[in-house]
């Protein structure tokens, strides 16, 4: 018994340091770069998407023997969907100002790869408490990664965090942090340092776009065109080098 | 007819997907390694969104909003938009080898790609009548187009520098993706200007 719950803390932990989904596994860039403008605007968005992931987590890990496999991508994805819808009419109802700043990117949690990956990789496989667990540790790991991204932008970009002005008075804020470019850069920042430690303790540097970390690329067509273009432009570059002979 | 151009304008510069909006980055930065793929890609995602949102618009102004089923539309839309792919894959093998071999191995990665899904709620967020969704929803195709021609072409630049270990792969990706982000920037207040 206390080694099943052993495990099961793991399973929460390893989602937000070891395996953590934004940082390092490179999953759901989209909402991480849109929404990551506020403290706040993170901090809901990571609460939505990680309420529809445990959710979808234990309904999927419940259903797993009864769901066929060849049409369990569909079934996941009706599942997520209406977990989603759940989330969004309740945002709607209680925390209109969450909705206003999250706009079309709350529906869009539907399409994001970490919750349709944990279900994939982890929700299919094993059973409900474990599942749910993986869900609460990955939804974790997604929101400090936004929080830490929409802190660092709000403060760089308006000056502020939570709303509360620091120092815009004093000397005007770098409003670009704020704006789109400001997003690819943070981000690509954080992952530049993340890989630095990573590096530093031995563990596997996350390399490539998310589809070569992602656990459903067996299964997913980007994953397989990703290394397809690899391929050609390995072979690009050993056609050159003859080439220069 | 002025009105439509400044649609078709505003989704391909000041409201580019990929480089305003963030949708869509996945393959963005996934298959943007080499023209030719970042074409083919774009052309499948421009085909798809034009194609979901003839068929989402209906749906959703005589199905859904007409019988106060508007909260459905997330779970509605993803699942046509599956299905649809599904069938214009089986379609094009069928009766379209051509057009399939050019297409086809980009079509089910789009299934799942939020540009997709993000275009049709938005054309309804915004209140768009039919035409008006087709114009923004072929624009924002032709922007995604624009900005993955373009991001290939500095990714094959970048694949010949000197780059710091830690920025190897992705994150000098996406420090460039900013810089390309930062040029469409300029276009802010372009559109409104012209048809002013």
């Amino acid at each position: 018994m206390s080694e099943k719950k052993v495990s099961n803390v793991t399973q929460i932990t390893k989602g937000i340091v070891r395996e953590n989904p934004v940082l390092r596994l490179v999953l759901g860039t989209c909402p991480t770069l849109a929404v990551s403008t506020s403290a706040v605007a993170a901090l809901g968005m990571g609460a939505a998407a990680t309420i529809v992931l445990i959710c979808s987590n234990i309904v999927i890990s419940a259903l797993r023997k009864v769901i066929p496999d060849k049409v369990r991508i569909p079934a996941f994805i009706t599942i997520i969907a209406g977990f989603v819808t759940m989330v969004q009419m309740l945002v709607k109802a209680f925390v209109p100002a969450i909705d206003e700043s999250l706009g079309i990117y709350l529906p869009l949690i539907v399409v994001n790869c970490i919750i349709l990956g944990r279900a994939e990789a982890f929700a299919c496989k094993n059973p409900v408490l474990a599942s749910a667990c993986d869900g609460l540790g990955m939804g974790i790991g997604f929101t400090a990664a936004l929080f830490l991204m929409g802190c660092i932008r709000e403060f760089l970009g308006a000056g502020a965090i939570f709303g509360i002005d620091i120092y815009s008075t004093v000397i005007d804020p770098v409003l670009i942090f704020i704006l789109p470019p400001g997003g690819f850069f943070v981000f690509g920042i954080l992952i530049a340092l993340v890989n630095k430690i990573s590096a530093k303790k031995g563990l596997p540097v996350a390399s490539g776009t998310g589809c070569s970390a992602c656990p459903c690329r067996s299964t997913c067509a980007q994953a397989k065109l990703e290394n397809d273009t690899m391929e050609v432009t390995a072979d690009g570059c050993t056609v050159k080098e003859v080439d220069g002979q | 007819m002025t009105g439509y151009l400044a649609i078709f304008l505003t989704a391909i510069l000041t409201e580019n997907f990929v480089l305003a909006k963030f949708l869509g980055i996945c393959p963005f930065l996934g298959v943007s390694k080499k023209v030719n793929t970042a074409v083919g890609m774009s052309a499948a995602v421009i085909f798809v969104m034009a194609l979901a949102t003839a068929v989402t618009y209906p749906i959703n102004k005589y199905l859904l909003e007409s019988n106060g089923l508007g909260y459905l539309q997330t779970i509605v839309f993803i699942l046509v938009i599956a299905a649809l792919v599904q069938l214009v894959e089986i379609v094009l093998k069928k009766f379209m080898r051509p057009l399939y071999n050019s297409l086809g191995v980009y079509l089910p990665l789009i299934t799942t790609n939020c540009a997709v899904l993000g275009v049709v709620l938005l054309n309804i967020e915004k209140g768009y009548t039919f035409a008006e969704s087709m114009v923004n929803s072929v624009g924002a195709g032709v922007g995604f187009l624009v900005a993955m021609v373009m991001f290939a072409g500095v990714r094959q630049r970048l694949e010949n520098c000197d780059i710091p270990e830690m920025f190897k792969g992705l994150p000098i990706t996406l420090v460039a993706a900013c810089l390309v982000s930062l040029s469409f920037l300029g276009f802010g207040g372009m559109v409104e200007a012209i048809f002013a």
